[in-house]
């Protein structure tokens, strides 16, 4: 059985109306998507902005509710309400791109990676859970004190990762977590989650338009398009030899190191 | 234009954050300045505009084509800025301004130096819409910067850039905000209005791969040293300096290529 299902997923956007007489516009960013998340593979989707990779996970962790279909997390039917997604909640972390905008300035590095375990009333000893947790993204101890403004970038997207494992998710799920860094973070990053991944038995799921970083990461690929999913299949596969058109052109638009 | 900057060093403060930074580039020439966050890249930049922010203090020495620029009056700088020197920057959500027109941003440094009738410059407008490749030029003037997507807001700022034909463009991680495929698309027409201008470039980047497609010759910076230098291509098959051969190291563990990676 997959970890997490969606079958059908659908969401529209009604835009405002610009005229009164006039239908209001819909935009449909997802239209009917099935995907499986099986336990313990990386499953990377990629497309372009606008593509809907985002809104499908937003929708597949509880952040959005679909306008049709549905999300299955672990056999379990995932729906708007509270309580249903609360094992959901439990068992996934999140990373976003930005650790500038994604990390509370006035708290301290500490009550940041505690957040879930207070949030989700999680028992036991938080503070040695949140040392654990800085430990296994290689912050030293001692930053525990100090503000996002006093860190680096990649010593905040590391923030970012500790504060998404701190409650030992099943699933961790990434948007875009390595765009906004620079070329050497970006390896060391690539080096951690890669580490965390296998020590945890996490199964992974990113968003993201960057190639590089899916090639080196993902099990699977999903190529979206419009709200659709145009092609998936084995990461290896697909970048070899990618079947729709789209995924081709998506592959020759990537800069390469000569 | 020629550009040679000399011993450019930057103090904030009593922090030297750019220190004794050397180059040139010739008459149509293709560079590019490369380094992590934090090496003084995009502060040489501003240096060149003298755009520097307050309490940052350069000396040494930035000529175009023989004139110094570094020091010069603002009100002379102002002019070479809008004329002879045009810059597209990382972020065009933020470069334009939301309140006015395609049309209007596109004609501004037009409008600024002369005296160009209405009609007229609408007309320049729309042959820079038409010029970077824009959808539906005549229309599009018209439109404001919400009205477009993140790659056509950046051919906008790339029009006005180009408006009075300056003889060096500086340009700052003008795609990393940018998908791939629009990366690509915009970079390709970049490459060619620049060749098509004839004017020199210096091109900002931390990523590798792009700086290979589009420049000649790149400098490497560390904590605002200049390390190494030389034809790119040399410079990425054979790294001499360790913070070079750092950089290359992790753009190849994180850039997309065939038969590597997992």
């Amino acid at each position: 059985m997959s970890l997490l299902s969606a079958r059908g997923l659908t969401r529209d956007h009604r835009l405002p109306r610009r005229t009164l007489f006039e239908a209001p516009v819909v935009r449909h960013a997802l239209r009917g998507v099935d995907l499986d998340v099986e336990q313990g593979e990386t499953v990377a989707v990629i497309g372009e902005s606008g593509s809907g990779k985002s809104t499908l996970a937003r929708l597949l962790i509880g952040l959005d509710v679909p306008t049709a279909g549905t999300v299955t997390f672990d056999g379990r039917t995932v729906s708007g309400s509270d309580r249903a997604l609360r094992p959901l909640r439990r068992d996934t972390g999140m990373v976003f791109q930005d650790p500038y905008s994604s990390l509370d300035p006035r708290m301290t590095v500490a009550r940041i990676v505690g957040e879930p375990l207070r949030a989700l009333r999680i028992p036991g000893d938080h503070r040695a859970m949140i040392t654990a947790a800085l430990e296994d993204v290689r912050l030293d101890a001692a930053l525990a004190a100090r503000y996002p403004h006093e860190l680096s970038g990649g010593q905040r997207q590391r923030v970012a990762f500790a504060r998404a494992i701190v409650h030992r998710p099943r699933l961790l799920v990434g948007d875009e977590p390595m765009s906004a860094l620079d070329v050497t973070v970006r390896a060391q990053l690539l080096k951690l989650l890669a580490r965390l991944r296998r020590e945890f038995d996490l199964t992974v799921l990113l968003v993201s338009h960057d190639l590089g970083l899916v090639q080196h990461v993902a099990d699977r690929l999903v190529v979206m398009r419009e709200g659709r999913i145009v092609e998936q299949g084995s990461a290896e596969r697909v970048l070899r030899d990618p079947q729709h058109p789209y995924t081709r052109e998506l592959i020759a638009a990537v800069p390469r190191l000569p | 234009m020629t550009l040679e900057v000399r011993g450019l060093t930057i103090r904030i403060g009593d922090r030297t954050v750019v220190d004794d930074v050397s180059f040139t580039v010739p008459d149509g020439g293709r560079f590019g300045l490369i380094g992590g966050s934090g090496s003084g890249k995009s502060l040489t930049v501003l240096a060149i505009l003298g755009l520097l922010p307050d309490g940052a203090d350069a000396t040494g020495s930035v000529l175009l084509d023989g004139v110094e620029l570094l020091g010069a009056p603002e009100r002379r700088l102002a002019r070479v800025r809008g004329s002879r020197i045009g810059t597209v920057f990382q972020d065009p959500q933020t470069a334009l301004n939301p309140l006015r027109t395609i049309g209007r941003q596109l004609a501004e440094p037009l409008r600024l130096r002369g005296r160009l009738t209405r009609t007229a410059t609408r007309a320049e407008a729309v042959r820079l819409a038409g010029l970077v490749r824009l959808p539906d030029p005549g229309r599009v003037v018209d439109a404001y910067p919400h009205q477009l997507s993140g790659g056509q807001r950046q051919r906008v700022a790339i029009g006005i850039a180009l408006a009075l034909s300056p003889g060096l463009l500086l340009a700052d991680e003008p795609t990393t905000a940018l998908d791939v495929t629009t990366q690509a698309e915009v970079l390709g027409l970049f490459d060619r209005l620049v060749a098509d201008a004839g004017a020199s470039l210096v091109f900002v980047t931390h990523d590798l791969a792009v700086l290979a497609g589009i420049t000649r010759e790149v400098l490497v910076l560390s904590e605002g040293r200049a390390v190494e230098r030389g034809p790119v291509a040399q410079v990425l098959a054979a790294p001499q300096h360790p913070v070079t051969a750092a950089l290359v190291a992790a753009a190849r563990a994180t850039s997309f290529g065939a038969g590597e990676g997992s």
